[in-house]
């Protein structure tokens, strides 16, 4: 329950606490413009005049942990790390994961996705599948937020978006090094493939800026522990 | 003749000039000061050939979507009245500035030009007679829009700046009695008097009651926030609902029209209008005693300026009170106007009176 306050006396004279607020208000006013004056002329830019972002020039800073738009991760012979166990289809609520798993030429590992589509017209970024993923092949992490797209089909991502996030629709030309259902030209007939918008990310390779491959690396190199439940996100 | 009126008509065109830009820049300023004090940017996206004017160029912007809207005109609705009513509003607005002087006289040639569109003996209550007749263009907004949201916020327009200009003309009585004219120049010329030879006999000093009440008042015949019950354009549906385009336009000209008017009307009733302290005609008199001499044309540039930047501030002042104070809530309102404002005001005129009469 809210109990009311009584006001004192001074504050129903009403007009001090009046005088009170515009002084506050007016603290805000000059020392925002002063600084705003002083960016004007190259003077205390660490300072900050405003609390707000030039949002399509200056991005807002993510933190690390937001889930943002899926990317799978890779091994070292650019083959995804998905070893198409079909966990993240399963656990999907919004069910918009599609798997097609192949045989992997390595007998070590079981198999891979020759087909990996995510719809993020129907995902609703729970994160589930990331967690679920017991081989770290599924990540949040690529900070593109800007998603948007004209049509449905510009929504569903295949591998060659997932494994390059750099890439938006229409992607160029399909330079996957392994056999897949590819619905994308001869790569040697297209040319190299071009990063359409880059992402928010600056500064290179998303994969290597997260330290995501050394990470997995040594998760994989790790003892199994004990009760045999590896934990995630090591 | 002809020179006097070609006289008056570059005087109303300086004033007018001054006036309406200052009333559409008032949009920038609303945006940028409002966006200052809460830790924002402001509106910075217009631009011509990239160059943005820190925002200068969204008033133009917004002239020219008002411009080119449709001009609706509610089925069911009084066409005549509802084309008058945002003519009607500005004009009374607009007629105000003739009487305020905005300078000391001023001489070229051997002619002495008095810097005040229309010297009326009776500027004061020429003011407030304007003043209330701006009501009208309100109340017929409402009226003429056949829309029962309109109609109640004229209803709310009409009483509640009946209610405040009643408070507000009797905060300046006492002031008329102080200074014993009405006309506003005559009013202006006697706050150059002093006090023990330094305090200047301005009115805030002689009449700082009446300030407060008149401030208060005055802000409520502006219909802006914390007094926007007639507008409320955010929740509670106004007078203008039915307006769009440069009509609409126009009763959002004159609110800022009447800003820039409360502001001239405070610094002239109780801020000294155009005088400078210790300026006189013919130069600085410094209290403790030194003269400095200053050319006539000197003197009377400085009183425009005085006067420009005392308007200016009261503008800026105005504005901070507007988005710093939420909204009253109607009962308030007028439990303010009435039980506060207006007893205030008249004890005022009765201890005025007193003071006078020990005084004299």
């Amino acid at each position: 329950m809210i109990r009311k306050r009584e006001l004192t006396l001074w504050e129903r004279m009403y007009v001090p606490e009046i005088i009170r607020g515009v002084a506050l208000t007016s603290r805000h006013f000059v020392r925002n413009l002063t600084f705003h004056a002083l960016h004007l002329v190259g003077l205390a830019k660490h300072v900050s005049a405003a609390v707000t972002y030039q949002y399509p020039e200056q991005p807002r800073p993510l933190a690390p942990r937001l889930r943002t738009r899926h990317r799978l991760t890779k091994r070292e012979d650019g083959w995804p790390r998905c070893v198409g166990c079909m966990m993240c289809e399963t656990v999907c609520p919004a069910r918009c994961i599609t798997i097609v798993a192949g045989e992997h030429p390595d007998p070590n590992v079981e198999k891979y996705p020759v087909r990996f589509d995510i719809d993020l017209g129907v995902c609703i970024y729970c994160g589930y599948c990331v967690e679920v993923c017991p081989e770290d092949a599924i990540r949040m992490d690529t900070q593109i937020l800007d998603i948007a797209a004209y049509s449905r089909a510009e929504m569903k991502l295949d591998m060659h978006e997932l494994l390059n996030p750099t890439l938006r629709k229409p992607v160029a030309a399909c330079l996957l090094p392994f056999p897949h259902k590819c619905g994308l030209k001869d790569p040697a007939a297209v040319g190299p493939e071009q990063p359409m918008h880059g992402p928010i990310f600056i500064g290179g390779d998303v994969t290597k800026a997260a330290g995501m491959e050394d990470q997995a690396q040594r998760a994989r190199q790790q003892p199994m522990p004990a009760n045999g439940v590896r934990p995630l996100g090591v | 003749m002809l020179e006097t009126l070609l006289i008056k008509l570059a005087l109303a065109g300086v004033v007018f000039f001054g006036v309406l830009n200052l009333a559409g820049l008032h949009t920038w300023i609303e945006r940028k000061q409002s966006a200052v004090m809460q830790d924002r940017i402001g509106a910075n996206r217009a631009s011509i050939f990239g160059i943005r004017f820190f925002g200068l160029l969204h008033p133009l912007a917004d002239v020219l979507k008002l411009f080119t809207k449709e001009d609706f005109i509610p089925p069911g609705g009084n066409k005549v009245l509802h084309t008058l009513a945002p003519f009607l509003s500005a004009f009374f607005a607009l007629v105000v500035f003739a009487a305020i002087p905005i300078g000391d006289t001023l001489t070229v040639g051997g002619r002495v030009i008095d810097l005040q569109v229309a010297s009326i003996d009776i500027g004061l209550l020429y003011i407030l007679a304007m003043l209330s007749m701006g009501v009208y263009g309100v109340v017929l907004a409402g009226y003429a829009s056949n829309n029962n949201y309109a109609f109640l916020g004229g209803m709310r327009a009409a009483s509640q700046m009946l209610s405040y200009e009643i408070a507000m003309g009797i905060s300046l009585i006492g002031l008329i009695m102080w200074y014993g004219t009405l006309d506003l120049q005559a009013m202006v010329r006697a706050q150059g008097q002093y006090l023990w030879g330094w305090l200047p006999l301005w009115g805030i000093v002689v009449q700082p009651v009446a300030f407060f009440v008149f401030l208060a008042a005055a802000l409520a015949e502006t219909k802006r926030i914390p007094f926007d019950m007639p507008e409320g354009e955010s929740e509670i549906v106004g007078y203008f609902v039915e307006y769009s385009g440069m009509k609409f336009g126009l009763f959002f000209m004159t609110d800022f029209i009447e800003t820039v008017l409360v502001a001239c009307l405070t610094a002239t009733f109780f801020f000294g209008g155009w005088q400078v302290p210790y300026l006189f005609p013919d130069g600085v008199h410094v209290p403790w005693g030194g003269v400095f001499p200053l050319a006539p044309l000197a003197v009377t540039l400085a009183g425009l300026a005085s006067f420009t930047l005392k308007v200016l501030f009261f503008c800026w002042l105005f504005m901070t009170v507007r988005w710093t104070l939420p909204r009253f809530r109607y009962d308030q309102l007028m439990s303010l106007g009435w039980k506060y404002l207006f007893p205030i005001s008249v004890g005022n005129v009765v201890v005025t009176g007193l003071a006078l009469r020990l005084l004299s």
